[in-house]
């Protein structure tokens, strides 16, 4: 995000003489923006953020068993994989150097349950990197976010295979893969018995907030563990890669409305933020930098939408996780909100339009 | 195309202009709605791509026999009602002999009525070419839209569903139970079940799967179209002719 604010807040200083006399521009020596260049590069970005999501690896395969790290290892090799075989069909030139498509295989492994077959996650990881991504124009081009897409399409495509939720085991230990029911089932009736907490009580192996807070639950390999997301979380805010906006406002906001939904209950609105993929798509998927808005004010009204959107799947829907869904529509509004929320050029009046060039 | 300024493609090349040329579905992106919606499988396409072309061989040669008689201000009108007594006639036909079909098309096979593809065979060829080129021409069309038919549902219940040509006896079903060595279709899916973990990718007989094989079944025609050096058609010059006007 730096990348492109800094440019745009030079450009406007350099451009407002210019303008006035456009006849002399031919005379003037000018280099085109930016003049101020930042070391932040693609790589370094993707980078960080596979460093931030490996706190999150390793708590998943801590948890599920090693099989998780195989999932992984499966969905990074086959996005890159993808990347390289297309660039090469294609005759471009191979961008699988700028770790984007490792990101990519990392995010749909993580989003995957622990038992899910690796040709599912390679045909997952090929969809996002060739048909949502390349297809698109490449990195920077993509109208959706290429994980969060494979996951709707491999939802979409093997819902058997991608619910198979399993207990979390000690992996070590000789006991038996129990697979289950994710805690947000559970909670989409607590919300239709009308008293959650009432309703909480009658559960005898309901996990407690402790536990779901240290990833003791079923669930996808990396949205279980909410401590291992949070150190990635601050790892990226102290980078500077992301902002605190999206991520804060997609969480408050379904924190927010769960807790009317549940008639005031902290609990239950507690346990609707840390079940799910609400940490991992609000920290790692929403906040994707092609297909999120780009002034603080979009990225806001990103994350408020993304919010309502999950509540309103987890409430009222058939499914009973929504965040994948939210984050998808959201990315197809984004260009829209970037219209609308454009930042004002330094200059320009309230109501907009170009009072100063014609003055 | 028989245009003023365009060289006489003669017989043969009226009947194979829309097998690749001018695919209506692949290349002039007519008939979209069809195609997305029976294309689910093979055997339900085949039967639509069959009722299409009988209408379509019908319609353009009953409005080529008329053109002279229809009222230019009053052609689209009269189009359209050769054409829903041609598809009264067919759908007649097909609930008669193949009623698996029937149910299967549900409401598309009345909607053939407003298929662009028919309406625009109608506005464009037969109003303007001998009866015996119409026929060729809707013929020709037909087998288009029937191949791009049968090549996206191909995709789509092989990969969506894991069977091929599943159901087929209800196709054929005149041809009584054992036609054909009683073949009704292959199922790969439970093939492959037996000795694999692979299933089908449901995404596929979705609609937003429909679209995607849609758009790479296009896009591969469009490249080999590319390759030969033909230049990208457009819809519907040959029956506006507004730029030619300007020109002369």
């Amino acid at each position: 995000m730096q990348n492109a604010k800094n440019p745009a807040t030079s450009n406007q200083e350099n451009i407002q003489p210019a303008s006035e006399d456009n006849n002399s521009l031919s005379e003037l020596k000018m280099t085109v923006s930016p003049h101020i260049k930042s070391s932040l590069t693609t790589k370094g970005v993707m980078l960080d953020v596979i460093i931030a999501l490996i706190p999150t690896l390793i708590a998943g395969s801590w948890i599920l068993g090693p099989r998780a790290l195989l999932v992984a290892f499966i969905g990074v090799l086959s996005s890159v994989l993808a990347e390289y075989l297309y660039n090469r069909l294609m005759k471009k030139d191979i961008t699988v150097g700028d770790l984007s498509a490792a990101v990519t295989g990392l995010l749909i492994a993580l989003n995957m349950p622990v038992t899910i077959p690796l040709w599912m996650v390679a045909f997952g990881s090929a969809f996002a990197i060739v048909v949502v991504k390349q297809l698109f124009g490449g990195l920077g081009r993509n109208f959706a976010n290429p994980a969060i897409t494979a996951r709707i399409v491999m939802l979409l495509s093997f819902p058997a295979a991608m619910n198979n939720f399993v207990m979390p085991v000690q992996w070590n230990s000789k006991t038996d893969i129990v697979t289950t029911a994710t805690p947000l089932y559970n909670l989409y009736e607590a919300f239709k018995s009308g008293s959650p907490d009432d309703y909480f009580s009658t559960l005898s192996d309901f996990p407690s907030l402790t536990s779901v807070f240290l990833g003791q639950m079923q669930g996808a390999i990396g949205e279980i563990c909410a401590v291992a997301l949070l150190i990635g979380f601050i790892y990226l805010i102290y980078r500077g890669v992301i902002r605190l906006a999206i991520p804060v406002s997609f969480v408050g906001t379904v924190f927010a409305v769960m807790l009317i939904a549940g008639k005031g209950s902290l609990n239950f609105a507690a346990y609707q933020v840390l079940t799910g993929g609400l940490l991992l798509g609000a920290i790692f998927m929403a906040t994707d930098y092609t297909t999120s808005p780009m002034s603080l004010k979009g990225k806001i009204i990103f994350g408020i939408g993304c919010g309502l959107i999950t509540c309103f799947i987890r409430l009222f829907g058939s499914l009973h996780e929504g965040v994948s869904y939210a984050i998808l529509i959201m990315n197809l509004f984004s260009p829209l909100i970037d219209r609308l929320t454009r930042p004002r050029p330094f200059g320009e009046s309230k109501k907009g339009g170009k009072q100063n060039a014609k003055a | 195309m028989a245009n003023e300024n365009t060289p006489k493609v003669g017989a043969l090349g009226t009947l194979t202009n829309g097998f690749v040329k001018e695919n209506p579905v692949l290349r002039l992106v007519l008939g979209t709605c069809p195609t997305l919606a029976v294309s689910t499988s093979m055997v339900s396409a085949i039967g639509m791509g069959i009722a299409t072309i009988m209408v379509l061989i019908l319609s353009n040669t009953i409005i080529s026999l008329f053109k002279r008689i229809i009222p230019s201000k009053v052609r689209i009108p009269a189009y359209i009602v050769v054409i829903s007594s041609m598809v009264t006639v067919v759908s007649m036909l097909v609930k008669a002999f193949v009623p698996v079909i029937y149910e299967a098309l549900g409401v598309y096979l009345p909607l053939i009525t407003v298929n662009c593809i028919i309406l625009g065979r109608a506005e464009s060829f037969a109003s303007k070419n001998s009866v015996i080129l119409s026929a060729l021409d809707g013929l020709g069309m037909g087998i288009g839209f029937l191949a791009a038919l049968f090549s996206i549902s191909f995709l789509r219940e092989f990969v969506g569903s894991g069977t091929l040509l599943n159901n087929f006896t209800s196709l054929v079903p005149f041809l009584g139970e054992n036609a054909l060595g009683g073949f009704n279709g292959l199922d790969v899916a439970s093939f492959f079940a037996q000795n694999t973990n692979l299933e089908p990718v449901k995404l596929l007989i979705l609609p937003a799967g429909g679209f995607l094989i849609y758009g790479f079944i296009m896009a591969l025609v469009n490249r080999m179209n590319h390759k030969k050096g033909k230049p990208s058609v457009t819809m519907g010059c040959e029956g506006c002719n507004a730029c030619e006007k300007e020109a002369k």
